[in-house]
C-alpha cells in the first residue's frame, strides 16, 4: 500500500507572552486509504494536527516536521498559492459545527458551485449539475429544493451533508473530519457517518476522523490514535480497542457511563506526569 | 408521601409554537429522575418551565405539594436550583468566584457568608486558592464545579440539571458525575437531569422519560432500560444508536 499522507515528528509551538505552547510535541504516522481515528481530549493536538496537514494553522504558530508528505508533495516547502491549490481539491476538511462553517449569507448551491469552480473550470451548468448530483450522493431528498436555501434554513443534521457534499465536491484525496458529528443528536449523528462511510469507500479516499469519543471512532475507523499532550501514547486496530495497554486509553475507555453497567462512583482518570514523556 | 415534584399536563407554548404538550410526571423526593431526547425534544423547555425561566400556558407544576403561580418567589429558589450546560456561558465573565458565590447569599440574606462560601468551594473539589479567580482562569470542568457550588450554597432539595457534563471531555464528565452523586446521597437531593446522552442519564437515574416533539413517549426506570424492557419504537432507536456506529456493508 503507498501511503497517501507522511507525517514524522510533527511538531506545532505557539509562542505567547508567557512563553512557547507545544501543541502538537512530535506526532509521526502514514496514512493509506484508509480510516484512520485520532482521539484525545481538549487540548492534547488532534485538531491542531489535522490543521497543520490541512495547512489551516494560525499565522503565529511554527510548524517544524521531519516529513510531511502528501502524494510526493513536500507540504512543508509548499508555497501559500500550492497550499492553496491542494486545499479543497486534494485534501478537504469537514468542520465540527455547519453553524459556523457555513456562509450564512449565500445560498447552499452556491457555496457547493464556488468550491467547485474554484479548481475545475467547468461551465456553470455542469457545475450546477454536479453540486445536485453531490446533494444527492448525500442522501438530500429534493436537492433542487435545498440548492437554493440558506444555511439557516435546514437542521444541523442536514447542514453537515451539506457541509460533505460541499468537501467532496471537488473529488479529493484525503478527508480530515474534526469533529465532523459532535454537534448532532445521537441518531443525526449514525446517519451522517454511514454516509461519509459509504462515500469514503466508494471514492477510495482516505480519512483522518478526529474526535473526542473514543468509542465512536473505534466503531468507525481501521486504525485509532489515542494522543494526550501532543503526543501520540497509543496506535492500535479499532477493532483491538478493548485489548488496548495504555493507561490513558485505558481510562478513557473506562471512566465513560455505560448503560447496564453499575459502576458508582464512575472510574476518574489519574493523570500521570510520565504520560507527556 | 407527596412528591418533591409533580407535573401535571404541562404545556409550554413559544407563541403558535408548542414547545411542550401535555406532559406529566412526578418525582419523589431524594429519587433521581432523567430527562432524554433529541435536540428540539423539549426536554429543556420543561426543565426552564419549572425554574420559571419558560412561560407554563397550561397545566400544573407543585413543588412539595403546594402549586406554583406564575411567578415564582425567593422561597422557590431556596427550594430549587438549577445548573446549566455551558459553563462557559453561566458564569459572569467579570466576577470573581467569590462575588459569584456572594450573590446569592446576598439576595436570600444569609450571614456566615464567609464561611459558606469556603464551605461551598470545599464541597465541590474545589480548594481556598480558587475562590478569586475569574472564570476564564478555571477549566471547564472547575467552571462547572463552581456552578454547582453556587447552586447547592443555598441548600435546595431539589436540582435541576441541563445537560451538566454534554460540553465537558469523558473524563471530566467522570469527575462531575462522580460528585453530584456523592453530594445527593450526602444531602439527600432531589435531582432532574436533563442529557441527550442515554448512557449518562441512566447511570446517574432512577427512572427517566424519553421526550419527543415536545411530548412523553414513555417513562420507564434504569434498569429497565438496561434490560432493552422499552415498549416503544422510538426509545428502542435511542438505545440502538447509543452503541456506536455499525457498518452494514
Amino acid at each position: 500500500m503507498s501511503a497517501l499522507l507522511t507525517v514524522e515528528d510533527l511538531r506545532v509551538t505557539f509562542p505567547t507572552r508567557t512563553g512557547i505552547i507545544e501543541a502538537v510535541r512530535g506526532v509521526s504516522f502514514t496514512l493509506g486509504r484508509e480510516r484512520l481515528g485520532i482521539v484525545g481530549e481538549s487540548g492534547s493536538g488532534k485538531s491542531q494536527t489535522g490543521r497543520a496537514i490541512m495547512g489551516l494553522t494560525p499565522e503565529h504558530g511554527v510548524i517544524t516536521a521531519k516529513r510531511l508528505d502528501f502524494n510526493g508533495i513536500d507540504l512543508l516547502k509548499a508555497s501559500k498559492a500550492e497550499r492553496r491549490a491542494l486545499r479543497g481539491k486534494r485534501i478537504a476538511m469537514v468542520l465540527q459545527d455547519p453553524k459556523y462553517s457555513l456562509n450564512p449569507v449565500m445560498t447552499i448551491g452556491r457555496q457547493i458551485v464556488e468550491t467547485l469552480r474554484a479548481h475545475e473550470p467547468v461551465s456553470k451548468a455542469e457545475a450546477r449539475r454536479r453540486a445536485l448530483d453531490m446533494l444527492a450522493a448525500v442522501q438530500i431528498r429534493d436537492p433542487e429544493r435545498v440548492f437554493d436555501l440558506y444555511p439557516h434554513e435546514v437542521s444541523g443534521g442536514m447542514g453537515q451533508r451539506v457541509m460533505i457534499a460541499m468537501m467532496l465536491v471537488a473529488g479529493p484525496e484525503l478527508l480530515i473530519a474534526d469533529e465532523p458529528t459532535s454537534a448532532l443528536d445521537v441518531t443525526v449523528q449514525l446517519e451522517v457517518l454511514a454516509i461519509l462511510n459509504r462515500l469514503v469507500a466508494e471514492r477510495g479516499m482516505g480519512l483522518i476522523f478526529i474526535s473526542h469519543d473514543l468509542r465512536l471512532v473505534s466503531s468507525f475507523c481501521d486504525r485509532v490514535i489515542v494522543m494526550y499532550a501532543g503526543r501520540i501514547v497509543e496506535e492500535l486496530p479499532a477493532a483491538r480497542l478493548a485489548e488496548a495497554e495504555h493507561p490513558y486509553t485505558r481510562g478513557l475507555l473506562n471512566c465513560m457511563p455505560e448503560i447496564g453497567a453499575d459502576r458508582h462512583p464512575l472510574p476518574v482518570l489519574e493523570r500521570k506526569a510520565e504520560w507527556k514523556e | 408521601m407527596t412528591p418533591a415534584l409533580a407535573i401535571d399536563g404541562l404545556r409550554v407554548a413559544f407563541d403558535d409554537f408548542v414547545a411542550v404538550e401535555d406532559v406529566s410526571l412526578s418525582v419523589a423526593p431524594g429519587e433521581s429522575f432523567g430527562l432524554v431526547g433529541e435536540s428540539g425534544s423539549g426536554k429543556s423547555t420543561l426543565l426552564r418551565a419549572v425554574a420559571g425561566l419558560a412561560p407554563v400556558t397550561g397545566g400544573t407544576i407543585a413543588i412539595g405539594g403546594k402549586v406554583l403561580g406564575d411567578r415564582r418567589d425567593k422561597a422557590f429558589y431556596r427550594t430549587v436550583q438549577m445548573v446549566f450546560q455551558d459553563p462557559y456561558g453561566s458564569l459572569h465573565p467579570r466576577q470573581t468566584v467569590d462575588r459569584l458565590l456572594l450573590e446569592p447569599l446576598a439576595i436570600h440574606g444569609f450571614d456566615d457568608t464567609e464561611s459558606r462560601i469556603v464551605r461551598a468551594l470545599d464541597e465541590v473539589g474545589l480548594g481556598a486558592g480558587f475562590r478569586f479567580r475569574y472564570s476564564h482562569q478555571l477549566s471547564g470542568g472547575q467552571r462547572q464545579r463552581v456552578a454547582i457550588a453556587r447552586a447547592l450554597i443555598l441548600e435546595p432539595s431539589i436540582l435541576l440539571l441541563d445537560e451538566p457534563t454534554s460540553a465537558l471531555d469523558a473524563s471530566v464528565q467522570a469527575e462531575v458525575l462522580n460528585l453530584l452523586e456523592q453530594l445527593r446521597a450526602a444531602r439527600g437531593l432531589t435531582f432532574v437531569m436533563v442529557s441527550h446522552d442515554l448512557a449518562v442519564v441512566t447511570h446517574m437515574c432512577d427512572r427517566l422519560m424519553v421526550m419527543q416533539n415536545g411530548r412523553a413517549v414513555e417513562q420507564l426506570t434504569a434498569a429497565d432500560l438496561a434490560a432493552r424492557r422499552v415498549t416503544q419504537d422510538y426509545t428502542r432507536g435511542l438505545l440502538a444508536a447509543s452503541e456506536g456506529f455499525r457498518r452494514t456493508a
